[in-house]
């Protein structure tokens, strides 16, 4: 039985997904190929963000990744850093933020 | 970071065979992954052969002022193979007369080699159209005899090629040892201010950028844009080209992998990245390496591993262009990392 439920290997099969539905699988990776392209952002710039976002999902594979990604391109980990600190910062914030609506219904019911 | 070389240290890895032996085992042994015969075999590219000569590079010695932990030539302080003035004049009458339009010095540190400016001013002589010095940077702030190299190369024409691993403190220096990067700065201004690099010199500046750990390189034209812009917004620096060079798992970088539990990572991410058309174009087709000792390599690489040409010439002095020609490649699987992406040579990319 499989001790785990994130094995690393996984990650190098992610493309066996259109395996069982090709067309979907292809139009997929058509557009991820297409989202980290050179645009208005920088294929660098848009890395970054990739790694801010595995955080906040918290996928490990992502994680693995774009961290392999970022040193590729000459990302610092003084950079890698911040960007994951603007993650957690949107995740703590969106958190938080919600505390606005708990504070609302106390003062509704009790105040 | 090590100060001494695996030579020195005595290491297992200090022996050829041995890093010969690890390439062959293992995953490639058990058929995990292919091995590059094999793989080029799919392509019908087995076996390689050696096109005309174009690059001939000529190593003049192990002996370096650093001991950077990815070196494949296991250069160092202590490593005492240094090219003899005889060996010189046997290069020097192949220089002469050869059809390459690249000549192309390495080490090393090749400035530290006592003949080395000698050397220079008679190669220079035979009017090779690109002639290349790989100067490490640091060298020419080391000592006091070394700071007027800049002029010295301006003056013979040299293309000038250095190492630069990335345009921060933090990562020059892991990779090269603490203070590198300072001293390559200020080598960097002492060569703009002869006019090396500047943007319409014909003093040509070129840097090569390879990681500083267990990951293949970036893009060379995107590399070299941000290299760039950051080398001229911190310290206003100026070079003309990046050649962005894949780290090849042999000698201390096949060492750091397997120490820091990368190796068979490292080997996977090669092998993925294998590119057909890379293969076509891979250094050993058109480049002669010379060992210090004026023994005949298909490249630097094979040099470290100790695997000769494959052909009756052997040697510099009984060089012979037309024979050598059309020889069959030695390959191992360190050639995978000339064959990863973009494809990897001492030019940079060549696919
Ligand atoms: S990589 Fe170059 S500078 Fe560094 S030790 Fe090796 S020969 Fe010397
Ligand atoms: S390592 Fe040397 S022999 Fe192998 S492909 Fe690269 S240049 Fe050719």
């Amino acid at each position: 039985m499989q001790k785990t439920y994130y094995d690393p290997a996984d990650l190098k099969k992610f493309g066996k997904i259109s395996d069982w539905n090709q067309e979907l699988g292809d139009k997929f990776f058509e557009y991820y190929g297409k989202v980290f392209e050179e645009g208005a952002l920088t294929a660098r710039e848009k890395s970054l963000i990739a790694l801010a976002v595995a955080h906040t999902e918290q996928c490990p594979y992502c994680i693995d990744a774009y961290t392999k990604d970022g040193l590729q391109r000459g990302v610092t980990k003084e950079e890698m850093m911040e960007a994951i600190h603007v993650g957690a910062a949107i995740k703590g914030g969106a958190t938080l933020v919600h505390g606005v609506q708990m504070m609302n219904k106390v003062n509704k019911l009790d105040g | 970071m090590a100060t001494k070389s695996l030579h020195k240290r005595e290491s297992d890895l200090a022996n050829s065979n041995r890093q010969l032996e690890i390439l062959s085992n293992g995953i490639f042994q058990n058929g995990e992954l292919p091995t590059f015969k094999n793989k080029i075999a799919e392509s019908n590219q087995f076996p390689l052969k050696a096109k005309k000569l174009e690059i001939l590079q000529i190593n003049v010695g192990y002996m370096c002022n650093q001991v950077c932990d990815h070196c494949h030539v296991d250069a160092g302080p202590d490593r005492k193979e240094i090219m003899t003035r005889d060996t010189m004049r046997q290069c020097l009458e192949v220089i002469k007369n050869t059809g390459a339009h690249t000549l192309d010095l390495t080490g090393g540190a090749p400035e530290m080699n006592p003949d080395f400016r000698w050397f220079v001013e008679e190669a220079a002589k035979a009017g090779i159209k690109d002639f290349i010095v790989r100067s490490n940077l640091t060298i020419i702030r080391a000592n006091k005899k070394y700071y007027d190299l800049p002029e010295f190369f301006k003056k013979h024409n040299v293309h000038v090629v250095s190492s630069m691993p990335h345009w921060t403190r933090g990562k020059t220096d892991k990779q090269r040892g603490d203070g590198v990067f300072d001293a390559s700065i200020k080598a960097l201004q002492v060569l703009n201010a002869v006019g090396y690099g500047m943007p319409e010199s014909s003093l040509k500046l070129d840097l090569v950028y390879n990681p500083s750990g267990a990951f293949l390189p970036g893009d060379q034209a995107t590399m070299e844009k941000d290299f760039k812009k950051a080398l001229k917004e911190d310290f206003n620096i100026h070079f003309h080209n990046l050649f962005a060079i894949t780290n090849l798992p042999i000698s201390r970088f096949l060492d750091y992998l397997i120490a820091s539990e990368n190796y068979e990572d490292y080997m996977y991410a090669l092998v993925e990245a294998y590119n057909p058309t890379a293969v076509a174009n891979v250094m050993c087709t058109n480049t002669l390496s010379v060992s210090w000792d004026g023994y005949l390599y298909d490249c630097d690489f094979n040099q470290m591993l100790e695997l000769p040409v494959n052909s009756k010439v052997k040697h510099i002095s009984e060089y012979d262009e037309s024979l050598l020609e059309g020889r069959n490649i030695v390959i191992s699987q360190h050639c995978y990392g000339c064959t990863a992406g973009a494809g990897s040579s001492c030019q940079g990319s060549v696919a």
